[in-house]
């Protein structure tokens, strides 16, 4: 029992013991099927399922096997845009990482325990190159067909000199959008990770030699400081999923936990990593050892040990269009958007940051109501 | 007048429809009087709500929104065109969710089990050839603008619904035997459009697929001399693709139905400057004269 609401928290039973959908009524796969998706969580929940050899109803199996088939063809194009990458940046000699859902399709079978991204959705690709390499990469990749999706002089400046990321580009052919950075949160955030380290552990990826999947520890605090650092949480149920996954994979190796407080502690991100955990165990009952989170604690900055936060994050994790999601919800998200602020870049820039958004988004707003027919 | 909270069967789909809005129930009693209804009970593909705007839109040029499982995925129309925002909507909600089945922008009409479909570039005439088969000719409807390919069957599902027409087609369609028009909605950013209701036959067969014999290219020209030209299957599964709304999506799945769907088809290119000239292109391509099953 989570606390999410009624509809959340039979989709987490769900896909924490598949087989008690067996007793569900048709209402109730409508509400399993309705909920899955608004979390985007619809083809991890098809895919639990499957393997676990639980019926589902003639209607909602179309519903389960559409999201499968999708996802099976996201997972083709994802590894189409890996092959795309190496042949646009593989003479650079850059080691480009691969982060998120493109590491999760692309790490090789068995040391990754493919238990991640079964099912999954993707988005954007990601990747991290060091900083000094990030102009040949942008180059490269305009060569290549990719260009700049933000035009705006101040989105520029902003992704430039802020954040941790040039700003998004496009294919021009494909529509597909990748995300190059060159560290893994913004330049001005406060939890200061070491992107060399990342890069130099990165394992490689079979027959795509310029391309490297993080290694098991840093793909999982990379997706946990993510999530905790996150303005919105639309996906963070599915990114806690993921997160989920990543703990039965790979923690069954007993040297894993070791390194993984050892790396996070080497990056300044004991805080987040273990906030991010201690969300994972109440809402998916992931398998984390008292010891690690009790290590995390000791050397964690004093504003990630403040109780409520799991909490707080709990409740903004609550799919937003439900019926079930009350003020709570909505207040817990509005502390989330702010602290991820506050994380992000100190209180002077992040004022005058919301009132250029603000601004601007006032005038679209204008612009989008004027008389249009 | 009590807001609607109604379950839909629409086939091949469950529809949760609720709304305040008049002109949507007016919609309802044309169209849909005699569609099979459900309850909360069942499983719902699509929960569908029609709401006014907020605010000052509510008395302002009153908007209706089309709102899916809680998310709006198009902007509002003038409240007084609910009826016609539902039918967009759920063209959309069929379009875009992935339910496993190839979902293609053509009229499908079928005599008992052949089904003949034609593949729609906008302007290119077929809902009013798809009206003209379904009331002049004894063709059943499947659905005036999107085919739906279920993999597994291998054959076209019925959706009925009415048919869409716009502009000059109104007046055309308006002059068949036995059709049933709805409101004429002026100035919508279609022009003008109104619906024509589907046949009762055609409704009592929606659950009987159709598997595809025929597929037409039709393109209406004014005053142009009849003509019809086979097409080899290759340039139809090109066209296809075009006016595919999931093909890419469907991947490897998509695209082997779309061959299995063109092995078992004759494909046709129609010119014509008439209804009569359409129907007699049809006779000669499909051989039949719609009185009975094609041979």
């Amino acid at each position: 029992m989570s606390g999410l609401g009624v509809e959340t928290d039979r989709l987490l039973a769900v896909l924490r013991a598949p087989a008690s959908a067996a007793a569900l009524d048709a209402a109730q796969w409508s509400s399993l099927v309705a909920t899955a998706r608004a979390c985007n969580l619809i083809g991890a929940l098809a895919d639990k399922l499957q393997r676990h050899g639980v019926p589902a109803p003639a209607a909602a199996r179309r519903h389960l096997d559409g999201a499968l088939q999708l996802a099976a063809r996201q997972r083709l194009s994802v590894e189409w845009e890996a092959h795309g990458l190496q042949r646009a940046l593989g003479a650079l000699g850059v080691p480009v990482v691969l982060l998120k859902g493109a590491a999760y399709v692309m790490a090789p079978p068995g040391k990754h325990g493919a238990a991640v991204g079964r099912g999954r959705m993707f988005g954007d690709i990601d990747v991290l190159v060091p900083r000094d390499a990030l102009g040949d990469v942008e180059s490269a990749l305009m060569l290549d067909g990719w260009v700049s999706a933000k035009a705006d002089a101040y989105d520029q400046r902003y992704y430039r000199d802020w954040m941790h990321e040039i700003p998004p580009m496009t294919h021009i052919r494909r529509g597909t959008v990748i995300d190059v950075h060159h560290t893994i949160l913004p330049l001005t955030a406060r939890n200061a990770p070491d992107p060399a380290q990342i890069i130099a552990r990165a394992l490689p990826v079979p027959g795509l030699p310029a391309l490297r999947v993080p290694a098991p520890e840093d793909l999982l605090i990379h997706s946990v400081t993510h999530l905790v650092h996150e303005g919105e949480l639309h996906n963070g149920l599915r990114d806690l999923h993921d997160i989920d996954g990543m703990l039965h994979g790979f923690g069954a190796e007993p040297a894993f936990w070791s390194r993984l407080v050892a790396n996070a502690a080497g990056n300044d991100l004991a805080g987040p990593l273990a906030l991010g955990l201690r969300l994972a165990q109440t809402v998916f009952d992931s398998p984390v050892p008292a010891t690690t989170l009790a290590t995390l604690d000791a050397t964690a900055a004093p504003r990630w040990r403040r109780g409520w936060l799991p909490a707080v994050y709990g409740q903004a994790l609550r799919p937003p269009t439900r019926a079930d999601a009350g003020t709570r919800a909505a207040a817990a998200r509005s502390v989330v958007y702010i602290r991820s602020h506050a994380l992000r870049m100190p209180l002077p820039m992040l004022l005058r940051h919301l009132s250029v958004k603000a601004w601007k988004g006032l005038s679209t707003r204008q612009a989008e109501t004027a008389p249009s027919v | 007048m009590l807001p609607i909270d109604t379950v839909l069967h629409i086939a091949p789909y469950t529809v949760r429809l609720r709304s305040p809005l008049v002109g949507l129930q007016h919609h309802l009693d044309t169209f849909y009087a005699n569609a099979p209804r459900g309850s909360t009970q069942d499983f719902i593909d699509f929960d569908v709500q029609v709401l006014p705007a907020s605010g000052l839109r509510r008395w302002w040029h009153p908007q209706a929104r089309f709102v899916l499982d809680g998310e709006e995925p198009f902007f509002p129309l003038p409240a007084e065109q609910a009826g016609p925002l539902f039918e967009w909507g759920m063209n959309w909600c069929v379009a875009q969710r992935p339910l496993g089945q190839l979902v293609m922008h053509a009229a499908v009409v079928a005599l008992g089990d052949d089904a003949l479909m034609a593949p729609g570039f906008p302007g290119a005439g077929k809902s009013t050839l798809c009206s003209a088969l379904v009331h002049l000719a004894g063709w059943r409807l499947l659905s005036d603008e999107l085919a739906i390919l279920d993999p597994a069957v291998g054959a076209l599902l019925p959706h009925p619904r009415p048919i869409s027409l716009k502009n000059a087609s109104i007046p055309v369609v308006q002059a068949f035997a036995g059709v049933r028009l709805g409101p004429v909605y002026r100035d919508t950013r279609k022009g003008d459009i109104t619906h024509a209701a589907c046949p009762a036959g055609s409704l009592c067969m929606a659950d009987r697929p159709a598997k595809v014999r025929w597929v037409v290219f039709p393109r209406f020209e004014t005053g142009a001399a009849p003509h019809c030209e086979a097409l080899s299957r290759a340039e139809a599964f090109v066209l296809i693709s075009e006016q595919s709304f999931n093909n890419e999506r469907m991947g490897e799945v998509g695209f082997d139905a779309l061959c299995a769907l063109l092995t078992g088809a004759e494909c046709f290119e129609m010119v014509y400057g008439s209804t009569d000239d359409a129907l007699a292109l049809v006779r000669q391509i499909t051989g039949s004269d719609g009185k009975g099953a094609a041979p």
